[in-house]
């Protein structure tokens, strides 16, 4: 064994330790070939029954979770190609060599053995697997047995005592090489073309796995996978690449986003997709006023619901009190000024309080909206909103001749309801999107953050601190009307529960909340991302019923004690939450004497 | 009006007349008054707990005034603060309030907030004029970061820079206001000797920008190096004002420093620390500035 570890100690950094002690190459050559294997496996029926969901039963065609192994595999062995040095690969692994090796071997170990388990407990014992299931279990724990022998990334300062230590060392982040050749910025837009479109696939096939085992499997290797490519430093390749790209980027995200519908053929997983969409949005508002101007606004909702009672009103619905039918757009224009409107008026006052004051007043607004709403029923007030039985019938939209209701054909690829309105989303998602970026880069949104900084310099700066969180409140309260108004037709009715402060169905304030406090406060992307998680997990996760709550706490309360700055870090807030890991520590410090002699010849005068 | 103004006071930028500031029974401030000529330097000491800095919340408008009025170049100033700024009158703060998480650039952009105008509408828009303004805004901040020389640190987060850097970066800030009056509390508070006379070159440095100063120290040497004229806070009240000299030489000013001989007191040994006799040390101080205040209204017209 001490013969073994002094090998390893020559090959790679000294004293680099693995959590099992094999030698480096046997390991990596190992690691690379169980990977190719476990690949292979996934072309061989691992079950006989059909009474599984996902097909497992032919031989020669990958199907359900077989697909998470056999891109577990051949990602894994990848990753160890890259790590035994062969030309050509060496882009995979910018950041750590073996780091991501063994959590992609991870990833496929867990993705492989929770659906053996998982076929053997929902079919009653182990008898229900094929041969092919055995050998893609025995093959994937080669893979892992074998990655584990891989050598840390770099030492620790003191030798890790423990296996588990060994373990932690072995998995820690590695600071990522800059790039040795720069790409033609054609193939620069290309990677970031391939990338997204490899977002959508992994996307689609989420959302399109059956619901319960399939989608568990499916959340436990992403949760895995995402990290190993983290490690291997694409994650920060990519995003200086769309930093550079800024352009192409969106419009590549935009694109990917767009195609969705056109991967569905029915029009179950598109209505997921649209509310997402409309979740996202309201998400990205609310982070005008909580990211941005750092206001904690935690009755959001209302403004939705403002947006959507407004469309509602003059939807032409049969129980609308107004009974009069706007055009799409004068609706849009009507849930946004609605939302603004209220925005302001409930601004007003409330906005002169800082902090936990203002928390707990919008609070507050957020109900009386939804009891107004409730009250407004004919009998305990003027009759508009028809109370509790909400506006239902809310017909489908129409533009230019073009019914959401019924499918249509576009680029000969049929779209139906849900489609339909995806796309809309998609462009009022886009257009949310453009106003936050363009108002976040300016002097208005430099005065939203210096406020949030630090609100006593900011007004000796000149800013108008009332007029300017004002300001930032109406914004996000017009861009969740705008939503809102979308909502309305989507989801065809407009009740007042529909926009509670919490409850177990996503467009709620506190689900808002957590979904741009999740995915990263102040960022563009991350209310996106966490809203997307926070829909698409309840929604998938049906079955757990009760357990939904108290697991969707868990999970908050473990990110927030783990990663803080949410999903998407801002650099600021990464700055902010772990200071040990300065990403821009200053650089040498010149000397006192070296600004004196500027500030002397300036003095003289 | 405006001419009538730039006629009557040329050379006066700033004037308090009776300022005097309660919080409850406590009066922190009392009937001070104090002028700042253009192009001069100004400084303001006394003993902690004075009211220097309540002083300079009352002149910029963080608070209101109980007594008395403000006026910047003959123009009488409004009570909300970032209109003070507007008017011209810009500070730095006693303990450092930078935007800690925006950048070097970002923090003297936000201080040309009263200089541009671009809003919301010209920010979703994206207009020629907003280019043009944004670009303008952020040569002039280049500009100022080489003026402090912190140009090679302008995508430095603020937080990260060292202590010195942090007190340069807020003047520069300060700075961008564009201000004819650039209020300094304690500027050279933490800093070693280099440093200080560092922060001392800048300072002059402003003034030969244009921009009057008022400096509230502790730093005596700092102080007497900088200043052209300097006033004496004392338990709210103004003391002695005139030149460094005057008030070096003032026995009063040592004597509130480094406190009175037991005689010269009421022989009261055991008193020292009772409200008492604080309240009859202002007494006898409230007697002596009137010959302080004859001093200061020689000196302004």
């Amino acid at each position: 064994m001490i013969a073994m570890t002094t090998t390893i100690t020559k090959t790679t950094a000294p004293g680099a330790p693995a959590v099992l002690p094999l030698p480096e190459r046997t390991a990596r050559i190992t690691t690379a070939a169980a990977a190719l294997a476990t690949a292979l496996t996934t072309s061989l029926a691992w079950t006989w029954s059909n009474d599984f969901p996902g097909e497992l039963t032919y031989y020669g065609s990958p199907a359900g979770l077989q697909i998470l192994t056999l891109v577990g595999g051949i990602l894994t062995l990848l990753l160890a190609a890259a790590g035994l040095g062969i030309r050509g690969l060496q882009w995979l692994t910018p950041g750590g060599r073996n780091a991501p090796v063994l959590l992609a071997a991870l990833a496929t170990f867990a993705a492989t053995w929770f659906t053996l388990i998982s076929i053997a407990v929902q079919l009653g014992g182990l008898v229900n697997l094929e041969p092919g299931g055995f050998l893609a279990g025995a093959t994937s724990l080669i893979t892992l047995v074998a990655a584990l022998g891989l050598p840390a990334d770099h030492t620790p300062d003191t030798p890790p005592a423990g296996a588990w230590q060994r373990f932690t060392t072995s998995l820690a982040a590695s600071p990522v090489r800059s790039r040795t050749r720069e790409l033609p910025g054609w193939a620069e837009i290309l990677i970031i073309a391939a990338a997204f479109a490899a977002g959508l696939l992994a996307f689609t096939y989420g959302i399109d796995t059956d619901d319960g085992a399939p989608f568990v499997g499916f959340l436990v290797f992403m949760v895995i996978t995402i990290p190993a490519l983290n490690r291997a430093g694409l994650i920060k390749r990519l995003t200086e690449l769309t930093h550079a790209h800024r352009g192409p980027a969106l419009c590549a995200a935009f694109i990917a986003a767009a195609s969705f519908p056109f991967t569905q053929d029915t029009d179950q997983y598109t209505i997921i997709g649209a509310n997402i969409l409309i979740f996202a949005t309201v998400a990205l508002g609310l982070n005008v006023v909580v990211g941005l101007a750092g206001l904690l606004d935690l009755g959001y909702v209302a403004f939705l619901g403002v947006g959507a009672y407004a469309a509602a009103l003059v939807s032409g619905s049969a129980e609308s009190a107004l009974g009069i039918q706007f055009p799409f757009w004068a609706a849009l224009l009507t849930g946004a000024a609605a939302s603004l409107v209220f925005g302001v008026l409930i601004g007003a006052p409330t906005l002169r309080l800082r902090g936990d004051y203002l928390a707990i007043v919008t609070l507050g607004f957020g109900e009386i909206f939804r009891i107004a709403m409730l009250n407004l029923n004919g009998t305990t007030g003027p009759d508009v909103t028809n109370g509790a039985m909400g506006i239902p019938n809310i017909p489908n939209l129409e533009i230019f001749g073009f019914n959401f209701g019924e499918p249509h054909d576009i680029l000969g690829i049929p779209v139906a309801t849900y489609g339909n309105y995806y796309l809309l989303m998609i462009l009022v998602t886009a257009f949310v999107v453009l106003v936050f970026r363009r108002a976040a880069a300016s002097r208005i949104g430099r005065a939203w953050i210096a406020i949030r900084e630090d609100e006593t310099a900011a007004i000796a700066m000149g800013i108008n601190s009332f007029r300017l969180r004002l300001m930032a409140f109406a914004l996000g309260a017009a861009l969740a009307g705008l939503a809102g108004t979308v909502h309305a037709h989507v989801v065809t009715t407009a009740t007042p529960e529909q926009f509670q402060f919490a409850g177990p169905q996503p467009p709620n304030s506190a689900f808002l909340l957590a979904a741009v406090i999740l995915g990263g406060m102040g960022t563009l992307s991350g209310p996106l991302v966490g809203a997307a998680l926070l829909f698409l997990i309840p929604a998938k996760l049906d079955f757990l019923q009760d357990y939904q709550l108290l697991l969707f706490g868990i999970a908050l309360v473990l990110l927030m004690r783990f990663r803080p700055e949410g999903l998407i870090a801002d650099r600021r807030k990464q700055l902010e939450f772990h200071e040990t890991g300065q990403l821009d520590v200053p650089d040498q410090q010149r000397l006192p004497d070296a600004d004196a002699t500027i500030g002397v010849t300036k003095a003289k005068a | 009006m405006t001419t009538t103004t730039l006629g009557t006071t040329t050379g006066t930028v700033l004037e308090a007349s009776g300022v005097t500031m309660r919080f409850g029974g406590l009066t922190a401030v009392r009937d001070v008054s104090l002028t700042v000529g253009s192009g001069e330097i100004v400084g303001l000491i006394g003993p902690n707990g004075a009211g220097k800095t309540t002083f300079f919340n009352c002149l910029t408008g963080l608070y209101v005034p109980t007594e008395g009025a403000v006026s910047y170049k003959g123009t009488r100033l409004s009570r909300k603060p970032h209109l003070v700024t507007q008017a011209g009158i810009a500070r730095t703060f006693q303990n450092i309030r930078l935007f800690a998480n925006m950048t070097v650039l970002e923090n003297v952009l936000v201080g040309r907030h009263t200089r541009t105008k671009e809003g919301l509408w010209s920010a979703l828009l994206r207009g020629p004029g907003f280019k043009k303004a944004e670009t303008t805004s952020e040569e002039r901040a280049m500009e100022l970061l080489e003026f402090t020389g912190l140009a090679h640190k302008r995508d430095h987060l603020a937080r990260n820079l060292p202590y010195g850097e942090q007190r340069k970066l807020e003047i520069a800030r300060a700075l961008a206001s564009e201000p004819g009056l650039l209020l300094l509390d304690e500027p050279t508070a933490g800093m070693n000797p280099q440093e200080t006379r560092a922060t001392q070159d800048l300072v002059f440095a402003i003034r030969d920008r244009g921009t009057a100063v008022l400096v509230i120290e502790h730093d005596m040497r700092f102080i007497f190096n900088l200043c052209d004229r300097v006033a004496v806070l004392v338990q709210g009240q103004k003391l002695v004002e005139g030149t460094p000299d005057i008030v070096q030489a003032d026995e009063r000013v040592i004597a509130a420093y480094l406190g009175t001989p037991v005689e010269n007191g009421n022989g009261n040994g055991n008193g020292d620390s009772t409200a008492e006799t604080a309240e009859e040390a202002s007494k006898t101080n409230t007697a002596e500035t009137a010959e302080a205040a004859d001093e200061e209204t020689g000196d302004t017209p």
